[in-house]
């Protein structure tokens, strides 16, 4: 699979998580520390995440495990430029030379989808040949739509190619130059799998020419498309036994270029493809059920995708085919999750909860101290076709005080994490030797459980209403009057002795 | 109670000092006949008011900001929405007998735009009678047998992800449409929806997902609304007894439309969802229109007169009135626009308030009288369906989920020219973009502005702090006459017992007769609970009458009417009559019924206020004169003073229309004249009602029914 989608693509808002190399009582405290600490760095509020209520500590969902790890989420976060200039600021350069020249912020904040990801490990005294020190990994990913005449596309049929675009149209800006303080400095330009696939296709229908053309030096010249630039390298992805295709990586290194003449990459296409990038084996939705403020249900569906149900299929021939799915979700408080009305249906049949659930942890929530955690291993049948789990919640009462400034939107549940373990996202490159030198490559060839995030989900809670402070000051003065009144009367007039009194006069 | 008891202690031993609030007590309810007319004469008069009272709507979310933009829709987007216009209305499109082929038209256009589609298919869901689903939350779990391939309908379902949204809200944009019969406002609707959908795949500034969905209406456009709210609701995961759709070979070959497609991943044969639901927009076209303007309707009455939050209406009418100059108009009882009674009490009005700004300048509360008549028949309208509990359009399904919703229906001047059309398509399309883009501003749901209101005019409304008064004048009286009613019964008795029993004999018996008299209401109490009981077993008899089959409304009605009789009188026999036929010599025993009567009447009203306001409104303006006024004939025949045979009459004329047939029946010959009305008529009506799960059917059943038989055997009791 690939792992660019799969490890980079996150869901909206601020997730943080660490490992502690500390006793486990001091734990929590680090933990404060670091949420202040990067909370600073980066202009974000992930000082929210302190407080017990927001993070939580899985168990073994995630890797590396064991209990020393802290895990957060705040979806309600928006990236902004004022997070991106101190991201920019932990660059040697900055955004002045080399390729992050590319980061221009009217551009980027245009895309679809961005995130900004940092990621430290320190390297203690353990490792050997190097030094105790910190490695800091810092991505970017963008998602960017070239610039095109989209209202031309409404009405052409068929004939339409996907736009051509170049660094500078997408971005506005041109690399000149690398950072002078950078060791190496490169640009990747990934054909995927499947488009792989597609332009062999095309190539062999085309031309009914030898094979493998598309390793050939000249394929970045080929008849689908044209790269504005000679790439340096070219590798190619090993065909695995998971699939045929193979990716093809293109190395550009920006040494070469200058001033005067600076690194503009293009694509510019000449056929017509249509391509499907590969799918998780299921696809994760994520949605409420029921109406009102009293009680829902969350709903996690998955559904295989097509594109893997033949692969699975071929891959896993034996008898007892399993899929083994792992779901890792956390619930704030104020969403009350029963945790026994856990309920799973495999291909719309209701299932008891032993036979698809191999191992379950749960930590239920307890109110304004910590949320509720729920880690499964599923193991589906491969020839699933869609499973789907449903919890129901009831919905909480905050104190008044706890309330957000925009608590009439709703509340947010953070998004589950479904991963595959099975599944690995990696890309296994044929000439090995150079791979060593380059950091991305090699993180690409590091096996990693194919991830998926679910939706953000929006819960409506009870709201007080905010704006009549006034009212309910006068209505409880009144009825503290009305109760105060009668109880002192009640205390202290006598019946009969007032009876007595009367009849004395 | 206490007060009462108060005042029949303070009867036989006076006392010097009675604490101020008691003595206020005392006097209301030894004056209650004084009191009770002027509240009811108030509690009339504050609602014909209401017009006069009404406020100016206004814009109470600011985040809403309503045409802070310059809208977008050009004329491409216009041409592209004809286009999808011609090929509806294209001959060949509708050759196809279930109309799969105008369904395909619609995702093929949706998917161009880069849409994700998908089909919604579901069974049309019979209304049906469930006694006790009354108030709970709409359920997906009626399971029907009887489903086949041939009575179904699809619902194309086009969304539009905002790019750089979080996906966690959404708006959805509703046109029904039946692809078997459309007519040209159908198709005109759809084009206005697709032109503001083209428009939103490239808008930038979308925060909110987009949820188009093209109702299927064969079955009407309640029900395709309502099945895919279900479906995305509360969905059911388990298909055990119900045939799937997907064995039926019409729909298989629905999905076969992209193979080829670019955006193949985009359609998908299973449900679609995106996040909550801010807000629903339902847009219709009328076909027909002989008005001289361009006009648009809101309709927003959903189920036990919910209403939609008032910024809504209030985007929708500004953005229409300010920015597409189309007329808005709300619905209205047309019949009592031209009625003279009603002009000339405008006409008072506003006399009123001349001479009151004659007087001081500063008082301007007056409205010219045609805009006076105008606002009570929208008032009246207004009241009527909330009053009704019948959702007026397809919104009402969104209302069961919480979801502000409204209709919108344009009426055009019609005319077939193609200008005409683009202008349409423009103003419309830009309507809705308008209100899109105001509810996409909006960062949190609808909570501003109000809920509950009744509107006078689209940009008129009065608010629940206003209209309470007329109401809680009305109903004022009961408690007070009830009071005075119990306390006449037991003082009265007490004398004429005193006077006749010996002077020895009262220490005797005097505490164990008074502890005897004063739990004699409870023998009242018995036969009102009776009535009641009665009252709830005539209201689930429908039940069992709709199950017989071949049945015309008329027989029906005659079973409902019938059984109902026979009901009432073996409770009668069964439970009242052994212990009523002892108690019936004590005199006075009526005015101990009517003060219980008007107890439950003040109870029922009461909470019904809360469940439904209208009803409990028009309910008390029947109710309460009937209740306050019911005394037996005889003791009228008796006394034969003017005051008393007027009093008669009035008796005899409320407890004619008080009657729910009756009363039915009246308001249905006032609004359409007389000449049309069947029995049959409401049994439908009361069918209606049921289906559409009305508190105000409970309420008919259980508190104004009872109370007009109470009040009936209060006039002709034997005394």
């Amino acid at each position: 699979f690939d792992p660019i989608p799969s490890s980079n693509a996150k869901p909206p808002g601020v997730e943080l998580w660490a490992v502690f190399d500390a006793p486990q009582h001091l734990i929590d405290a680090l933990w404060k520390n670091l949420t202040h600490t990067l909370s600073g760095l980066f202009c974000a509020s992930i000082n929210f995440l302190e407080s017990s209520t927001a993070y939580s500590a899985p168990e073994w969902s995630f890797p590396p495990a064991s209990g020393k790890l802290r895990y957060g989420t705040l979806p309600r976060e928006a990236v902004c430029t004022e997070n991106l200039t101190p991201w920019l600021k932990l660059l040697p350069c900055r955004d002045k030379a080399g390729i992050s020249m590319l980061l221009d912020r009217p551009s980027i904040y245009r895309g679809f989808y961005h995130s900004q990801r940092l990621h430290l490990t320190s390297t203690g005294s353990g490792s050997e040949g190097m030094d105790p020190g910190i490695i800091l990994e810092q991505t970017l990913t963008v998602v960017l739509q070239p610039d095109s005449q989209r209202a031309s596309l409404a009405h052409a049929n068929e004939k339409h190619i996907q736009p051509s675009w170049s660094l500078s149209s997408i971005f506005g800006k041109q690399i000149s130059g690398r950072c002078v303080l950078a060791e190496t400095s490169n640009v990747y330009f990934l054909l995927d799998r499947g488009l792989v696939a597609e332009l062999d296709h095309i190539h062999k229908e085309n031309e009914k020419s030898e094979e493998n053309v598309l390793i050939s030096e000249k394929f970045w010249n080929n008849p689908s498309f044209e790269l504005s630039a000679k790439p340096d390298r070219i590798f190619k992805e090993e065909s695995s036994l998971l699939s045929k295709n193979a990716s093809v990586l293109y190395k550009f290194e920006i040494e070469k270029y200058g001033e005067s003449e600076p690194f503009d990459l293009g694509l510019f296409w000449k056929t017509p493809v249509v391509w499907l990038c590969q799918q998780a084996p299921l696809h994760a939705n994520r949605f409420l059920m029921g109406s009102g403020n009293e009680r829902g249900a969350i709903a996690i569906s998955l559904k295989s995708t097509e594109s893997s149900e033949g692969f699975m299929g071929s891959f896993f021939n034996d008898e007892r085919c399993e899929l083994r799915v792992d779901v890792f979700q956390v619930v704030p408080w104020y969403v009350k999750v029963y945790f026994h009305s856990l309920q799973v249906f495999v291909d719309q049949q209701p299932k008891a909860v032993s036979d698809i659930i191999e191992k379950i942890h749960v930590s239920p929530s307890k109110d304004k101290v910590s949320p509720g955690v729920m880690e499964l291993v599923l193991t589906l049948p491969c020839s699933v076709s869609s499973a789907v789990l449903t919890i129901e919640f009831d919905k909480g009462f905050l104190h008044i005080d706890e309330y957000p400034p925009d608590a009439n939107q709703g509340f947010d549940i953070p998004s589950a994490i479904v991963s595959f373990p099975n599944f690995h996202a990696r890309m296994v490159f044929l000439e090995n030797d150079s791979l060593n030198k380059s950091p991305l490559l090699s993180k690409f060839q590091e096996k990693s459980p194919v991830m998926s995030y679910t939706e953000v989900l929006l819960v409506p809670l009870t709201t007080p209403d905010f704006s009549m402070p006034y009212n309910v000051i006068t209505i409880t003065c009144t009825v503290f009057a009305l109760y105060f009144g009668s109880l002192l009367n009640a205390l202290r007039r006598r019946v009969a002795e007032e009876e007595r009194f009367l009849k004395d006069k | 109670m206490a007060e009462t008891k108060e005042k029949s202690l303070s009867d036989e031993k006076p006392k010097p000092r009675v604490r101020p609030i008691v003595r206020l007590g005392i006097f209301l309810i030894s004056h209650s006949f004084h009191v009770s007319v002027v509240c009811c004469t108030a509690g009339v008069l504050a609602l014909f008011l209401l017009p006069v009272l009404a406020k100016n709507t206004y814009i109470s979310e600011n985040a809403l900001m309503p045409g802070s933009a310059s809208p977008m829709l050009s004329n491409q987007h216009v041409s592209d929405g004809n286009r999808l216009v011609k090929d509806l209305t294209n001959p060949n499109s509708k050759s196809s007998e279930t109309g799969i082929e105008s369904h395909k038209i619609i995702a093929q256009y949706m998917l161009d735009l880069g849409a994700e589609v998908s089909f919604h298919k579901f069974h049309p869901q019979m209304n049906q009678f469930h006694p006790l689903h009354f108030f709970s939350s709409p359920d997906s779990g009626k399971i029907q047998e009887n489903y086949s391939c041939s009575s179904y309908g699809i619902n194309t379902v086009g969304i539009i992800r905002a790019p750089r949204g979080d996906g966690k809200e959404a708006i959805v944009l509703v046109t029904p449409y039946n692809a078997l019969k459309s007519g040209f406002g159908e198709a005109l609707s759809l084009g206005i929806a697709y032109s503001v959908f083209s428009l939103l795949t490239q808008v930038t500034w979308l925060a909110k997902d987009i949820i188009w969905l093209v109702a299927d209406s064969q079955y009407g456009e309640y029900a395709a609304v309502a099945a895919w709210l279900r479906e995305y609701q509360t969905p059911k995961f388990s298909s055990l007894s119900t045939p799937n759709a997907e064995m039926c070979p019409d729909v298989n070959n629905l999905f076969e439309l992209k193979g080829h497609s670019i955006s193949g991943s985009k359609f998908s044969n299973s449900f679609r969802r995106a996040g909550t639901m801010a807000a629903a927009l339902v847009l219709k076209v009328r076909d027909q229109n002989e008005q001289f303007e361009d006009t648009i309707s809101i309709y927003a009455e959903a189920s036990n007169g919910q209403m939609p939050n008032l910024d809504l209406i209030n985007v929708v009418n500004y953005l229409a009135v300010h920015r597409q100059g189309l007329r808005v108009n709300v619905e209205k009882l047309w019949s009592l626009l031209n009625s003279s009674w009603l002009k000339s009490l405008g006409e008072i009005f506003e006399s009123l308030a001349k001479v009151a700004k004659s007087l001081y300048p500063k008082w301007k509360f007056g409205i010219p009288a045609t805009e006076y008549v105008e606002g009570t028949a929208t008032l009246a309208s207004s009241l009527y369906y909330q009053a009704l509990g019948v959702p007026t359009g397809p919104h009402g399904a969104f209302r069961d989920y919480q979801v502000d919703a409204i209709t919108l229906e344009i009426s055009p001047k019609f005319s077939l020219d193609k200008v005409w059309r683009n202008d349409i398509l423009l103003r419309g399309g830009r309507l809705i973009e308008g209100v899109i883009r105001s509810v996409n501003n909006l960062l949190e749901k609808f909570h501003q502005s109000f809920f509950l209101y009744l509107l006078t005019s689209p940009s008129k409304f009065v608010s629940v702090g206003v209209y309470m008064i007329a109401f809680a004048l009305l109903i004022a009286p009961l408690p007070m006459v009830a009071a005075s009613l119990y306390v006449d019964a037991n003082s009265s008795s007490n004398c004429s017992k005193g006077d006749s029993s010996t002077p020895s004999a009262i220490t005797d018996t005097d505490e164990h007769s008074i502890a005897i008299r004063s739990w004699r209401w409870l023998n009242s109490a018995k036969l009102v609970f009776i009535v009641h009981l009665w009252g709830a077993i005539v209201s689930l008899l429908p039940y069992f009458i709709s199950q017989i089959p071949d049945c015309s409304p008329t027989t029906s009605f005659m079973i409902w009417v019938l059984l109902s009789i026979l009901s009432l009188l073996t409770l009668n026999s069964v439970l009242a009559s052994p212990l009523a036929c002892a108690k019936a010599t004590q005199e006075k025993e009526w005015a101990l019924v009517k003060s219980v009567t008007i107890s439950s009447v003040f109870i029922g009203l009461g909470l019904m206020s809360v469940i439904n306001f209208a009803t409990a409104e028009i309910g008390a303006l029947l109710m309460v004169p009937m209740c306050l006024l019911a005394q037996p004939l005889k003791l009228d025949v008796r006394a034969g003073t003017l005051r008393s045979f007027c009093r008669m009459i009035c008796n005899l004329v409320l407890g004619h229309i008080a009657f729910p047939p009756a009363a039915f029946f009246l308001l249905k010959g006032m609004l359409d004249g007389f000449g049309n009305a069947n029995v049959g008529d409401f049994w439908m009506w009361v069918e209606s009602l049921w289906a559409w799960n009305s508190a105000t059917y409970l309420f008919i059943g259980m508190v104004e029914l009872p109370c007009w038989v109470l009040c009936i055997s209060i006039l002709f009791h034997t005394c």
